[in-house]
């Protein structure tokens, strides 16, 4: 039981640390500089989920691991993020349509997570989470109608985004050993139980946005056991060049 | 950053700072529409607690005062001290006078 918690609340803060990293390599290249803001204001809110979910993890691991150990002393197999938020950047509608479907799904898991009362440290993180990622999500769903529904080159461009990125999608409602665990202990929700209102909020999202929800073209997984994309481990060098250099080091 | 912005409306940003004061200027930004004026507004703006209100209004809607008309509409006022509403006292209770 304990393990799965520790695994559970692993991935909650992975999830959070890789888009955080990811979206921070906008700033100073947004397309706008109000844009560039907006996407290092939500990088770092999902740095401030993150650091609360992995503290919790390692308090409730009982290894004495802390945040900085868990963020930058694990190697690409012990990380198990979800696939779409490692998946590179790519130009801004990429970047966009990623975050958009990422938003809906994190706003239902934390809707999840903050109104159980099994453990409330996890339901006052996610409580606290749910009004960042409300703002997250009418943000990068603002932007994904915007485009979809703007020029011909933005709709035709936003569209293929979505078809790349739909593949990884199917990985966030997959259940196995840890979700189906926690779910009996009513801590965290049954993944496959938050499939339909994403879908359904997609959809009302899609239709505005004048774009077409691709039909299920085979599902990408592995996150979520650490077989990771071949872009997290440079994402990684990146991100645990520093404390891996100088451990400790203090500034 | 980029040539495209150019091509966005120029909007003035009005932030309330708490209940009972009022909306002041901070400074203005560049949005496609009224909502991506206010999620601007709100990124740019109030990130360290400044707000609890915004105001966005598209800049050209607003009509301004003429630096050259200066003397005209702001110097007759200098000689009327008696304007000036020096002779009451105010309670303690008011703030924000």
């Amino acid at each position: 039981m304990e393990n799965h918690l520790h695994a559970g609340l692993l991935r909650l803060g992975d999830d959070a640390l890789i888009l955080a990293q990811r979206l921070g390599e906008w700033c100073g290249h947004g397309p706008a500089l109000e844009e560039d803001i907006a996407l290092s204001n939500v990088a770092l809110d999902l740095l401030g989920q993150a650091r609360a979910f992995l503290t919790l993890a390692g308090e409730r691991e009982g290894n004495g691991r802390d945040e900085d150990a868990l963020a930058y002393f694990r190697t690409d197999r012990e990380f198990t993020n979800a696939l779409l938020v490692e998946l590179p950047n790519g130009d801004f509608g990429d970047t966009i349509m990623r975050q958009c479907l990422f938003d809906q799904f994190a706003l239902l898991r934390y809707e999840a997570l903050s109104a159980q009362s099994i453990d409330k440290e996890v339901s006052a993180i996610a409580a606290k989470a749910v009004k960042e990622v409300r703002y997250h999500a009418e943000h990068s769903s603002q932007w994904v109608i915007r485009l979809g529904d703007g020029t011909s080159e933005s709709h035709h461009r936003i569209q293929k985004s979505l078809n790349r990125l739909w593949s990884y999608t199917g990985e966030l409602f997959a259940d196995d050993a840890v979700t189906e665990s926690l779910a009996a202990d009513g801590l965290m929700p049954l993944l496959a139980n938050l499939q339909k209102p994403w879908q359904e909020a997609m959809n009302q999202i899609l239709l505005e946005a004048t774009l077409v929800m691709p039909e299920n073209s085979g599902t990408q997984t592995g996150g979520r056991s650490g077989l990771h994309t071949e872009h997290l481990s440079y994402l990684l060098a990146e991100m645990q060049v520093l404390p891996r250099t100088y451990p400790g080091a203090q500034w | 950053m980029s040539a495209k912005k150019s091509d966005w409306p120029l909007w003035e940003i009005f932030v309330r700072s708490r209940q009972g004061l009022s909306h002041k200027h901070v400074g203005s930004l560049h949005a496609a529409d009224a909502q991506m004026a206010m999620d601007n507004a709100r990124d740019v703006y109030t990130r360290r607690q400044e707000g609890t209100s915004i105001w966005a209004v598209r800049a050209e809607d607003i009509t301004a005062s003429s630096p050259s008309d200066k003397d005209m509409l702001f110097d007759p006022a200098n000689d009327k001290v008696y304007r000036h509403p020096t002779f009451y006292e105010l309670p303690d209770e008011v703030k924000n006078m």
